[in-house]
């Protein structure tokens, strides 16, 4: 069996002076999909920033691609092929859609030509001109994934991509995240909205005060149902 | 006449409007793109465009180096001394609040001129205009001092390419991707650190390229750029902080009402731009050209 594409062990965060992760273990094969349940609250969003080095204040091990990440500073963790969508999906509105697609410098080789992502997400095409922020939500975020699919990036931390955005919408999101699938990308996602990620993902974590309370693959999702029910309060 | 002034007369203050209006504009646009994407306000660039001044003089005096190699070699030595602050010194004071970045850069200021005035004196040194910029022409309504009329066009010249070097290239919307979010930049791959060294630099090779340009104008002294760095700030706030276009039009703008102030109100002349600072901050706190944060 050969080594996970990325693996997190006993991994602790802090924002100044307060524990956030207190031991978090996960691990992703090349090509897989997983995806970190949770209430508010729990370190889901903190877990990706840790991994991609954005919060330093951390202890424990992060290997990318058999690579030590710990040490790595955070320009050259992109470069690495870890690519980062935050929640908040960060489009920059002093730039317009295509420069901010064009933004992150290609880290790899085999990433996605701007004539494909304009074929996967025609809106994208049709606004490049127009100001980043000036698109809808659910355009953000299809910019939001688009820039990092460019790049060539082998792994994708997605922070809450469905968030707050139309169920016809979220169909979309999903409709691109099995295609990225298809073609091989390791995908760690965030997600709220379970019944959307029972969608896509292979397996699943549960997040529960900073560490991992639980981890089955999407077969047992069913069998899962009462306690996640209870553990997510929906 | 108009409106009972010479024509000469106005058109003169207009020209010495236009001018000024040109230095306003170079160093308020090197003010706004380090404040821009450092949030340091650099008190320190009245300093650097004395060094460009100086720079030149002493590679005349010293090594025989001619004003038009000077324009260029000043603005490299002096974005070079602002790169070695930028790294060994002011990037150290990000993490803490912002008026540490003002307080070291204030002081980087008094102790960069202090030592000139040391070496040099307090009094202003003549630097010869180049042989091809010298004498005038007529214009017909006036005489067109050949040197200012470069001034204007070169400072317009400097102005455009870094606002088109900003706005519309790749390192201009990396530049501009890291004024709103350094981080998230610096995750896709992007060495944000050296954007700030490159940024502090540039800024301070801008003050540098005002300086040569000013040092057949004025005359080069340690203090040259303490009266004018005040007036800047004025430009930098009415046209609104971090905006690049705005520091370009307000720095013009408001030399050119300031000489016409000359014309018709003389008395007024020195303190026109600070009383439209204080009516701009009333009615559009965020400056002519800022975005409301």
């Amino acid at each position: 069996m050969s080594a996970p594409l990325l693996e997190v062990a006993g991994l602790h965060a802090w924002y100044g002076e307060s524990h956030v992760l207190h031991g978090v273990d996960l691990h992703v094969d090349e090509g897989e999909m997983i995806c970190i349940l949770g209430r508010n609250g729990m370190g889901k969003t903190t877990t990706l920033r840790t991994i991609m080095g954005i919060l330093r204040k951390r202890q424990g091990a992060i290997r990318f691609a058999g690579r030590d990440m710990m040490s790595v500073p955070l320009h050259r963790t992109a470069r690495a092929g870890l690519g980062f969508v935050p929640e908040e999906r960060g489009i920059f509105a002093t730039l317009s859609v295509e420069e901010n697609l064009l933004l992150p410098p290609k880290v790899a080789e085999g990433g996605m030509s701007v004539e494909e992502i304009y074929a996967l997400f025609p809106n994208l095409k049709e606004r490049r001109n127009s100001q980043g922020t000036k698109l809808s939500g659910g355009e953000q975020q299809m910019l939001a994934m688009a820039r990092i699919l460019r790049t060539g990036a082998r792994c994708l931390l997605l922070d809450e991509p469905t968030e707050g955005l139309a169920p016809v919408i979220i169909n979309a999101i999903g409709e691109v995240l099995r295609k990225l699938k298809a073609r091989g990308m390791t995908v760690v996602l965030v997600e709220q909205n379970f019944r959307f990620a029972s969608k896509v993902a292979d397996r699943f974590y549960l997040m529960d005060h900073g560490r991992m309370a639980a981890e089955f693959p999407v077969a047992e999702l069913e069998a899962q149902m009462d306690m996640l029910h209870r553990e997510l309060g929906v | 006449m108009i409106f009972g002034v010479p024509v000469q007369a106005l058109m003169g203050q207009l020209l010495v409007g236009l001018i000024n209006g040109s230095f306003y504009a170079l160093l308020s646009l090197g003010l706004a793109v380090i404040f821009g994407l450092l949030r340091v306000i650099n008190f320190a660039h009245g300093a650097q465009y004395m060094l460009g001044a100086f720079v030149a003089l002493l590679l005349l005096t010293v090594g025989g180096v001619n004003y038009w190699f000077a324009l260029i070699l000043a603005p490299l030595f002096v974005g070079l001394f602002g790169a070695i602050v930028e790294r060994t010194m002011l990037s150290r004071l990000y993490k803490l609040d912002h008026l540490y970045g003002l307080l070291f850069t204030f002081g980087l200021a008094l102790a960069i001129e202090g030592t000139f005035r040391y070496f040099f004196g307090a009094s202003g040194k003549p630097y010869a205009a180049p042989a091809q910029l010298t004498g005038a022409v007529n214009l017909g309504f006036m005489f067109l001092p050949i040197y200012r009329g470069w001034v204007v066009i070169a400072s317009l010249i400097v102005c455009f390419a870094v606002w088109f070097m900003i706005e519309k290239t790749r390192l201009g919307a990396y530049l501009r991707a890291a004024t709103e979010n350094p981080v998230l930049v610096q995750s896709f791959g992007i060495n944000v650190p050296l954007l700030l060294t490159l940024t502090y630099a540039l800024g301070a090779g801008l003050a540098a390229f005002a300086g040569v340009l000013a040092a057949p104008v004025y005359q080069v002294s340690p203090l040259m750029g303490t009266n004018l760095i005040i007036i800047v700030f004025a430009v930098v706030v009415v046209g609104g902080m971090g905006s690049i276009l705005g520091a370009i039009v307000t720095g013009y703008m408001l030399g050119v009402v300031e000489g016409l102030t000359k014309v018709f109100y003389p008395e007024a002349s020195n303190i026109v731009i600070f009383v439209i600072m204080a009516i701009v901050l009333i009615l559009r706190p965020a400056g002519l050209f800022g975005k409301d944060a």
